[in-house]
């Protein structure tokens, strides 16, 4: 398989627009004879089928959860960034552009990226005429706030609630186009396999959740919006469904995926209090704006906070990097709070520092504070039982967002020809970092404004000939998902799938979490192994497979972690430079930040399945840079 | 700390279902309600038994995907708060929980505390949206909406669907999740134009889907993780109102 | 087409009963009668007029026999059928609407009992209504057992059982009108940040009025039995010696 990246020619700011130029057309009668299904329902799946709907295909969308309006989009917290400079304060989709770029520490794709930035402002557009109410000034106009790795303010929010927002404009769009016949929704059902015919990708084998049925579904094209595989570390940010499945079981079939060890850490979450912890609380990035980051100056002070004068505090990333202070991109802020816990500076001895909020609600007064963070503030106290409007909150780094996933060429094809890929589970946009409210702004430019021009040029050569779930590559992939699931339930060893799973995240977190060095990697592969290899000997299930069994699903989705995993790692190992993310321990500058190796490893590691236990093959696609100039990233 | 748990268990919509009794032992103040489930799950599972299902998804109180009757209450003992957000601190060592689901006729049981929520997307399907097409949206600074209105929409906006309203009311009416969602798009001036169409249509959906009559006890108010409130009911009977009148 | 399509289906919706309007009758129709319950209990007050029942009984025979009334009453009576009606209809919706009721439900602690039982104090209502209408109306009106309906109340109110009757039922229609009044302007769409906490208090006001307006009378006809007897006879005398003097003064 070969790996073109379809970058239109000319210069950076008119790729796009001759790019759109260029593309072919579906006649709008045409369009019906069209079968597109659509995986998830976040911002990119839901956007995506809806204004594929609008268009007038055919669209089947699938979720695992419950309702649509259920995807993980919906915790995203802080905002969503556009370059409309409504403040004046010097934006415009070059800074945007730019910002991307340096926050992504030179590892995404320009071209992406610029469109990225100027699709931004109609995003915006699109949500405030949907109804989104985000927030506004008292002249009725809307209102911005400042996020990490920027010195403009950009970031439009909806109080510490963005994504849900946005989520329920975009389901919104989307259930109209259902009640308007255009697309149907599969709630419960699970993709579990993706079926290629000639070539092509042609449908999908889903279970249905409730039922346990294992069914063909075919269409004329496969748009993947399944969100990023964070989980695979068991704590995270992630909501407890977010999976890898769909992307896996792609790449299996001939997706490559890219750059999987580009995974994000978040600096400010509620730390872990103990073992049986199931998941990782984010407190919005938007918390910076106002909040300053400190740990005690000596070692076990172990004084209450409010009782530490000034001058034994230590505002850390304020003395590091005065010109973005308390505002460095995630990857940064992340490390500098592992360098002062790992000093034995943490709070309490532990792996926490303190997000203090007391000197803006001193200068704002608590009223304001209450509207701009009062929903994360309930949420803090209700995890941890205390107020952060008395005592700072404390805060550790934890896994949030995969700036790696299945590669895709500029006009969001995997390299199997008629997958797409969109928000999250590509791998286009955020380099080796993404900057705080990119997410957002990511999958709705990939479900609003590209994949409707990009499936049309893709569908319009294709013909309207549907295949019939007859064919043997369906009954093929329909009975090996019949077997796996099988399989899960006759192994009836001793352990569980959530031991399993936390048992792997804990590997991932030591070997391949925040630094990594070639050491902790190997181990951590050869330890893989060792638990893969465990997963299939003693795993057990109960139940059956003809009702909702929820250990059954998860049993899947970590049998898919577990293979990831490995390629994860591996991915870090061969990486052999500090970037973004991706901290190798070996490659640090006297004052501890990451050092690229441009010379070697300015390329995105596409890598392609080769068939079980055996190493993948890896192909690189280099990274040139036209208009930003490879520079270190410097925040001071 | 230990529990004795009360778990309404039932094996699919279509079998009678019945309380089990569990005991939970070590369970720590600091862990969520959910994560008490966890452990009994784990535990039932090394036992041979299948474990309890129940939904859950984001577990930061915004993807409306949990939903339990606990002791009584939807979403547990706490007021405003989701079950995923309810920790172990508020009860008392020894106690015995009983946990239920969701009930009423138009969230059939799936299976042990799952419950089928889509007659609220049939709701939502029904008009719960501003109709604009990808392309076609005006500057968005173009479109000026007062903050005091922009605030109060989005205070109906937070609604995540989960159905407490529902479980909590004694008639287990729909209305204060239909009305949430008129309220958001009536208050905004990107809803105007569909406002009659939209509330006669959610409300008919409404009541086709089997959910009871609102009688305005208040119990939806009280027990909604959002907050939102009563007000947002009476806009839903003002826009109704309106549009009969209008036609 | 679609816009087409769309517009008669609004057109059909607009022509049907939904949940919501059903309040709307109920609201209406709820506060029509407690409009009924201030005139009524104005014109009982007429009962402590110390003139023997000659008001009271002048107005009721205005009641009895004024045909402005007769189309009040025949409107009355639609209301109270309509809000019986709808009341019947919804509570056996809402029964249907929670086939499995939980184990355990602590409904007090999010909700009054006044506003979760309307359907009990009103059922209680309902019976009370058949028997008051019984004991005043129809007696009187169409079977005439007393000479007069202040003579009527007089005999009603003198049996215990009755007074007793009445003093609950009286206090049920309290508790109907506690939750009853402030959710009729709910149900209207009637609801204001500064407003609706007075028209919650004002309500209960009002049910509390409404209960001992009500109340003192059968209270008042029952404790004033012995001395109204006294009073009687007292009357009786005079009025003997009246007709001995005027027979006197014929002879």
């Amino acid at each position: 398989m070969t790996m073109n990246s379809h970058i239109p020619d000319g210069k950076l700011e008119e790729k796009w627009s001759k790019h759109k130029a260029n593309l072919k057309l579906v006649n709008p009668a045409n369009k019906r004879k069209f079968d597109i299904i659509v995986i998830g329902t976040g911002l990119a799946g839901a956007s995506a089928a809806a204004s594929l709907g609008e268009l007038g295909y055919n669209v089947k969308s699938f979720c695992f959860q419950d309702s649509p309006r259920r995807a993980h989009s919906i915790a995203a917290q802080g905002g969503i960034n556009a370059a409309k400079n409504y403040r004046n304060d010097g934006d415009s989709v070059y800074r945007l552009f730019y910002d991307t770029i340096k926050g992504g520490d030179f590892r995404a794709r320009e071209a992406n990226v610029y469109r990225l930035a100027e699709l931004s402002v109609a995003i915006i557009d699109q949500a405030v005429a949907q109804g989104v109410p985000f927030a506004r000034e008292y002249g009725g106009l809307l209102d911005n706030r400042s996020f990490g790795g920027t010195q403009v303010s950009r970031t439009f929010y909806a109080k510490g609630q963005t994504g849900q927002q946005l989520l329920l404009g975009a389901i919104s769009s989307m259930y109209r186009q259902i009640s308007l016949g255009t697309v149907k929704a599969f709630p419960f059902h699970e993709m579990l396999d993706l079926v290629v015919i000639n070539g092509r990708a042609r449908g999908i084998v889903a279970r249905n959740l409730i039922t346990g049925e294992i069914k063909s579904y075919t269409a004329h094209a496969v748009v993947l919006a399944s969100g990023g595989y964070g989980n695979i570390f068991y704590l995270s940010t992630n909501a407890k469904g977010s999976n890898a499945t769909a992307i896996w079981r792609a790449y299996k079939k001939g997706a490559f995926f890219a750059n999987p060890c580009f995974t994000q850490i978040h600096p400010t979450c509620i730390p872990v209090s103990s073992h049986y912890q199931s998941k990782l609380t984010l407190m919005s990035e938007g918390l910076r704006n106002d909040g300053r980051v400190w740990v005690p100056k000596n070692k076990n002070d172990n004084r209450s906070p409010d009782q530490i004068p000034e001058e034994d505090r230590d505002y850390f990333l304020e003395t590091r990097y005065p010109a973005f202070g308390n505002l460095v991109p995630r990857d940064v802020a992340s490390r500098a709070i592992k360098l002062v816990c790992d000093e034995g500076k943490g709070v309490g001895g532990k792996n926490a520092v303190y997000l203090d909020l007391t000197d803006a609600i001193k200068r704002l007064g608590k009223d304001v504070i209450e509207e701009r963070y009062g929903n994360l503030f309930e949420m803090y106290e209700k995890i941890t039982g205390e107020s952060p409007y008395k005592t700072p909150m404390r805060i550790y780094p934890a896994i949030h967002y995969c700036m790696g996933g299945l590669w895709v060429d500029y006009n969001l094809m995997t390299t199997i020809p008629g997958l797409f890929a969109l928000g999250e589970c590509n791998f286009s946009d955020h380099g080796a970092n993404r900057l705080g409210a990119s997410a957002l702004m990511q999958g709705l430019a990939d479900g609003y404004f590209i994949i409707p021009y990009t499936m049309s040029n893709y569908l319009a050569d294709l013909g309207f000939e549907k295949v019939s779930v007859d064919r043997p590559e369906f009954k093929e992939a329909e009975n090996k998902v019949k077997e796996q699931v099988r399989r899960f339930l006759s192994i009836k060893g001793n352990r569980t799938v959530d031991d399993f799973h936390k048992e792997l995240g804990k590997v991932l977190w030591d070997g391949v979490g925040m630094s990594r060095s070639e050491q902790s990697l190997k181990t951590a592969i050869d330890k893989i192994k060792v638990l893969r290899a465990e997963f299939w000997k003693n795993l057990k299930v109960n139940g059956t497979d003809e009702t909702l069994n929820q250990s059954l699903e998860k049993a899947g989705r970590v049998s898919d972690f577990l293979e990831l995993a490995e390629l994860l790692a591996g991915d870090a190992l061969l990486r052999d430079e500090s970037c973004g993310c991706h901290f190798r321990v070996e490659h640090q500058t006297d004052d501890h930040e990451a050092k690229r190796d441009d010379e070697k490893f300015s390329y995105a590691a596409a890598y392609e399945y080769q068939g079980e236990d055996k190493p993948a093959q890896l192909h690189k696609e280099e990274l040139k840079f036209e208009e930003a100039h490879l520079a270190a990233r410097s925040y001071k | 700390m230990k529990f004795t748990l009360k778990v309404w268990r039932q094996k699919n919509a279509q079998e009678q279902g019945s309380f089990v009794t569990y005991e939970v032992f070590g369970i720590s103040e600091d862990m969520s309600f959910l994560e008490m489930l966890d452990v009994l799950n784990e535990d039932l599972t090394l036992k041979g038994e299948e474990p309890v299902a129940f939904a859950h998804d984001c577990r930061e109180g915004i993807c409306g995907t949990c939903g339990l009757f606990i002791n009584g209450r939807a979403h547990g003992p706490l007021t405003g708060t989701t079950t995923c957000q309810l920790h172990i601190r508020h009860f008392k060592d020894g106690e015995t929980i009983t946990i239920e689901p969701w009930r009423a006729k138009a969230f059939p049981v799936i299976k042990d505390l799952v419950v089928d929520r889509s007659a609220f997307d049939r709701i939502l399907q029904a008009g719960g949206f501003v109709s604009v097409n990808v392309g076609s949206a005006p500057e968005a600074n173009g479109i000026l909406v007062p903050k005091k209105n922009a605030d109060e929409a989005f205070d109906t906006a937070a609604c995540i669907g989960c159905g407490a309203c529902v479980a909590a009311c004694k008639n287990a009416s729909a209305i204060l999740f239909v009305s949430a969602k008129v309220s958001h798009l009536s208050l905004l001036p990107q809803g105007k134009p569909e406002r009659r169409t939209r509330v006669l249509n959610m409300v008919k959906t409404m009541d086709e889907e089997g959910f009871g009559n609102c009688t305005n006890t208040g119990a939806c108010e009280v027990e909604c993780p959002k907050g939102i409130t009563l007000a947002s009911i009476a806009r839903l009977r003002r826009e109704y109102c309106k549009a009969k009148i209008k036609g | 087409m679609q816009n087409a399509e769309k517009k008669c289906a609004v057109k059909k919706c607009a022509m049907e009963k939904s949940s919501v309007t059903e309040k709307v009758f109920m609201s209406l129709t709820g506060l029509f009668l407690c409009l009924f319950l201030v005139v009524h209990l104005g014109g009982n007050l007429l009962l402590f007029k110390q003139d023997g029942g000659a008001a009271f009984n002048a107005y009721s025979h205005f009641m009895e026999t004024s045909w402005i009334i007769r189309v009040i009453e025949i409107f009355l009576l639609l209301f109270f059928l309509t809000h019986i009606f709808m009341a019947i209809k919804l509570t056996i919706k809402n029964k249907q609407a929670r086939p499995v009721s939980y184990a355990v439900n602590k409904a007090s602690e999010n909700s009054s009992w006044f506003s979760r039982n309307m359907e009990i104090t009103g059922g209680v209502i309902f019976i009370f209504l058949c028997v008051h209408l019984y004991n005043f109306m129809f007696s009187q009106r169409f079977f005439h057992h007393y000479p007069s309906m202040y003579a009527a109340v007089r005999t009603v109110f003198q049996n215990p059982w009755y007074v007793l009757f009445y003093v609950i039922c009286l206090s049920w229609v309290g508790f109907h009108l506690i939750h009853g009044v402030q959710s009729s302007f709910q149900s209207l769409g009637l609801r204001h940040p500064i407003f609706t906490p007075w028209i919650k208090k004002l309500g209960v006001l009002f049910a509390a009025l409404i209960f001992l307006g009500f109340l003192s009378l059968p209270v008042y006809f029952f404790f004033s039995r012995t001395s109204r007897r006294n009073v009687q006879s007292a009357i009786s005398h005079q009025l003997k010696i009246e007709n001995g003097f005027k027979r006197g003064a014929s002879q």
